[in-house]
């Protein structure tokens, strides 16, 4: 099995108030970074793996200068064993990037640019804090397909407070007629501990009721189907047509390396607060850039911690991370990894949210309804 | 004899009670300082947090009066609720006298009166403190004046004190020895001796707390109980100084302890009378009552295989409580449990929470009942506390329920509050009297179970603290019961079954339901919570399903998290509750406990 290699580039122009992944916006730092980033590729060893997708993201990889992604690059390969017909993405920003620095991205063997759009509309990128306006957004996407990128995903943001399905509708339909390969529409999560939390708390924002937000899903869903976008997980859909419309493998356009998130393909994380997985222990780094860069200049491993997964562990997460795929939870895979009878053990369950419309199952694999899909942590519950 | 003074110290809550006591037994150096701590005669950690006695307690502390003759001043420490009033006038009657505390900047205080007035039919001297007098806020002269006019003692012999900076604790010391009675009784006559309380110590059994007044007891004398002609053989008498101190004899006048072979506390009776076995005392001593339950409830634990932790702190606790009582009991909802008798609700959460405590449970309380007489129309009468026994009401003759008559002691202006709560609790008012010029005694019959709930707690809210409560049980009078079911889903969920008043159980369903509404957590799909009188609803609400439960991203850094998330969840469940699909969490049946209707 390929494994995946995660870098983590901890730095943004400024903090979103409803993003909780670890970034820190102190541009000073950025070099001191890269020399330990660069220390870490040397300490952490590739133990015998072989990686197929190289993932940059953060943070806001594109606030780096290009000779330090280059350098990033440059040095993953030569420490890592990455097969040539790798994916390699990065995540990029709208405002953050020129066309120069997108070509450089291509040239250096970046493949696939994913970029943070979030909303079309300058009153939900006021209201998410983006330091980007619309028409920042359509330049970085025409220089992407300018810059000849095979792959293009572009990631939305549903669900925030005073959205329409009229206004949602306009997003999708923008999205869509940049032609992209991969769409991502995250629902807000009022994340614990962000800006935007404590605005609920205080009773500044007030969300979209559950109705309003489940219209919005349906939406996309629907929307993006008609248009031969297919939803292979929660929040990601995949275009599945090639030149002049012709059926592609669904898995083509499909972010390979997420998806090894979810079937415990082994991965390695580099960068403050990245996680790495070898079946079955789980590590992670410091989600302090300061921890992280005194442990690496003693030439330490930056790990703030460690676990080893029980069986039972791990058999909460095949079901949590199989039930988030559209495909759901393959049978034969989860008999043999964990020597039991996935239709025999959970035999009432099934039956239960069966015939409550949440699940549907066939002899080989067991999945979401779309309205089990809305429901996906309380169906989970059951399971364990 | 002439050496003796037997003395409880009476006060409102927070009027320094304790502080007191602590200091006393500091300046009779009974505790070397080091060994000393705060509230030391409270003993259980539920005593110290709540600022309330449960337990009494008792010491014997030696007096050096005017640096020549020495003294055993024995300290009777009482408990202060409503619940335990019998268990205070057994103490009481142990004493020939008592200080009443009163907080200077606080002044005389409902409980004051109620408590002075169980000290003056036990004709105690009473020795006025005021204390708190370091307290910028202390009126010394209004405290004095007050004691004059609301309590009718002379306020010139008032000490002057303040436990907490350790002033006047000489003069009160001396005041005991100069201003209360000794004892007085022939210690060559007929024993006769009073359990004023007992405890239970694992290695030497029952430890009977008792006053002598006639007569002597010593080791291996043949002792009788009067209540149950129960016979023991003394094994050891003696005092208390924190720690019991062995004695030869034990005669008239002394307070001290007895060990004689008795397994539980329950086979002793607070206010028996305890005599010779061949020589006995003619007649027993007045006043003693059979302590009986008058609310019952069931203890389930949340865990079903907790059931046998909690059988064994149950044993454990009984022990130690003889007003306790219970037997198996077990619910389709809740699995095994307990059904219990209690002398109160304070009686009833002292118990959970030391069972919760002491013994790591976590437990569900189903609605407290009080006993019902049910006049069946063929097969004569049954006492019914238990829902879960209630019969089929075609069989029901009569349903008669118990009455208490309260007598309720507060400032004339809260009247007209107090007449409403009273009114709206189906009271019938009996009488009320002026005690001075503002402050008024009310008589009202109630039935007692609209005062077990919280009538104490809301009276003591509508008089702002200063209402007092005291009531005797009288008598069994008709009533209309009906038996209120909760369904979930459909499922009668037993353990929320209770017998309530016919006029109260559209109120008691409706207020069950919404409770249970706000603690249910909503589910997967709509759950329907319903009061019924048999098969007629009365009332409904509705927890509408989910819509919407889903985690947005999930990547490499959220994989642990979420897998808590479901870990911790995973274990909740466990204190959960299955009905049918329903899972109810224990705060939902503490809530419907907690059912006020006032």
């Amino acid at each position: 099995m390929f494994a995946g290699l995660y870098i983590h580039i901890p730095f943004c122009l400024n903090k979103c108030p409803y993003c909780d992944f670890y970034s820190i916006t102190d541009t000073s730092l950025h070099a001191v970074f890269l020399d330990a980033l660069i220390t870490e590729m040397q300490l952490i060893d590739h133990e015998g793996l072989h990686f197929d997708t190289l993932y940059v993201g953060g943070g806001t990889p594109s606030v780096l200068d290009v000779t330090s992604m280059e350098r990033i690059i440059e040095f993953a390969h030569q420490s890592y064993p990455i097969d040539i017909a790798s994916e390699i993405t990065v995540e990029v920003n709208p405002g953050t990037v020129t066309l120069e620095q997108l070509k450089v991205y291509r040239r250096i063997g970046i493949n696939r640019i994913n970029i943070g759009i979030q909303s079309f509309h300058s009153n939900n990128l006021r209201f998410l804090q983006r330091s980007h306006s619309v028409s920042d957004i359509n330049q970085t996407i025409t220089w992407a397909v300018k810059a000849g990128f095979e792959k293009l995903g572009l990631d939305l943001i549903y669900g925030i407070p005073g959205q329409t399905t009229t206004s949602w509708l306009s997003d999708l339909q923008q999205a869509v007629a940049s032609e992209p390969q991969h769409i991502s529409c995250y629902s807000l999560i009022f994340e614990p501990g962000t800006p935007l939390d404590d605005g609920r708390l205080k009773g500044y924002v007030v969300p979209l009721s559950d109705e309003n937000i489940c219209n919005l899903y349906e939406t996309a869903r629907t929307f993006l189907t008609d248009k031969g976008y297919v939803q292979y997980e929660i929040s990601n859909f995949a275009y599945t047509y090639g030149i002049e419309s012709q059926p592609l493998n669904p898995e083509h356009n499909q972010s390979r390396h997420n998806l090894k998130y979810w079937s415990f393909a082994p991965y390695i994380g580099l960068g403050p607060s990245a996680n790495s997985f070898i079946e079955p222990k789980r590590f992670w780094n410091h989600s302090s850039i300061e921890k992280y860069l005194a442990d690496l200049a003693d030439k330490r491993r930056p790990i703030e911690g460690i676990e080893t997964l029980s069986q039972e562990q791990m058999m909460i997460e095949a079901i949590y991370l199989g039930l988030r795929q559209t495909k759901g939870i393959s049978i034969d895979v989860f008999n043999s990894m964990f020597g039991q009878n996935f239709h025999a053990r959970f035999k009432d369950t099934i039956e239960d949210l069966a015939e409550k419309g949440l699940v549907k199952c066939s002899q080989s694999h067991c999945a979401l309804t779309p309205k089990g899909m809305l429901l996906l942590d309380s169906v989970v519950a059951v399971f364990t | 004899m002439i050496n003796i003074r037997n003395f409880s110290i009476i006060a409102h809550i927070d009027h320094g009670k304790s502080t007191l006591s602590d200091r006393l037994i500091q300046a009779t150096h009974v505790v070397l300082d080091r060994n000393f701590k705060n509230q030391i005669l409270d003993s259980m950690d539920i005593e110290r947090e709540r600022g309330i006695t449960i337990k009494s307690q008792t010491i014997c502390l030696p007096y050096i009066y005017e640096g020549k003759q020495v003294y055993s001043l024995n300290l009777i420490d009482t408990p202060g609720h409503v619940d335990f009033t019998y268990e205070v006038s057994r103490a009481l009657k142990s004493c020939e006298g008592a200080l009443l505390l009163i907080d200077a900047s606080q002044g005389v205080e409902a409980q004051t009166l109620a408590n002075l007035y169980l000290a003056m039919e036990h004709e105690l001297e009473i020795i006025p403190v005021i204390n708190k007098v370091d307290l910028l806020s202390a009126d010394i002269e209004k405290t004095k004046k007050q004691i004059e006019e609301d309590l009718g003692l002379d306020a010139e012999s008032a000490i002057l004190a303040s436990a907490k900076e350790g002033t006047g604790i000489e003069e009160i010391l001396e005041g005991i020895v100069k201003y209360l009675p000794p004892p007085s009784g022939d210690p060559q006559a007929p024993l006769k001796a009073l359990i004023f309380d007992s405890h239970y110590d694992p290695f030497r059994g029952t430890i009977v707390h008792f006053r002598v007044f006639e007569g002597q007891v010593k080791p291996k004398d043949w002792v009788l109980f009067k209540s149950n002609n129960a016979v023991y053989r003394v094994e050891e008498v003696g005092i208390f100084q924190i720690e019991r101190v062995p004695q030869k004899v034990i005669s008239a006048g002394q307070v001290g302890y007895m060990i004689a072979g008795i397994k539980t506390v329950s086979d002793t009776r607070c206010g028996d009378t305890i005599t010779l076995k061949d020589r006995p005392c003619k007649t027993p001593l007045s006043g003693f009552k059979e302590a009986k339950p008058v609310v019952f409830s069931s203890i389930y634990p949340v865990a079903s295989d907790d059931y046998g932790d909690l059988s064994e702190g149950m044993e454990k606790l009984k022990l130690n409580d003889a007003s306790l009582i219970y037997e198996k009991d077990s619910s389709i909802a809740l699995g095994f449990g307990f059904r219990c008798g209690f002398l109160g609700l304070l009686h009833l959460e002292v118990v959970q929470e030391r069972l919760e405590r002491e013994y790591g449970l976590s437990l569900i309380i189903t609605a407290p009942s009080v006993q019902y007489q049910i006049i069946m129309k063929n097969s004569g009468a049954i006492n019914i506390d238990n829902p879960a026994l209630y019969p089929d009401p075609a069989m029901i003759e009569q349903t008669k329920e118990p009455f208490i008559r309260a007598s309720i002691i507060i400032p004339d202006r809260y009247m007209g509050q107090v007449m409403k709560l009273c009114l709206s609790r189906r009271g019938i008012n009996k009488n009320y009297q002026y005690l001075t010029n503002d402050r008024l005694e009310m008589i009202f019959d109630l039935p007692l179970a609209e005062v077990v709930y919280d009538f104490y707690d809301i009276l003591k809210s509508t008089t702002q603290g200063y209402g007092s409560f005291d009531y005797e049980l009288i008598d069994f009078r008709e009533t209309d019961l009906v038996k209120l079911d909760i369904l979930i889903n459909g499922d009668r969920v037993d353990a929320f079954s209770q017998l309530v008043h016919k006029d109260r159980a559209v109120e008691r369903a409706r207020y069950a339901c919404e409770k249970l509404r706000d603690e249910i957590p909503r589910h997967m799909f709509k759950i329907a919570i319903q009061g019924a009188i048999g098969s007629n609803i009365i009332a409904r609400k509705t927890i509408s399903a989910f819509r919407k439960d889903v985690t947005a991203k999930c990547y490499g850094g959220d994989i642990t998290r979420k897998r808590k998330l479901l870990e911790k969840q995973k274990k909740g469940k466990k204190r959960m509750k299955m009905v049918g699909q329903v899972m109810i969490p224990q705060s939902a049946f503490l809530s419907v406990l907690r059912a006020d209707t006032g």
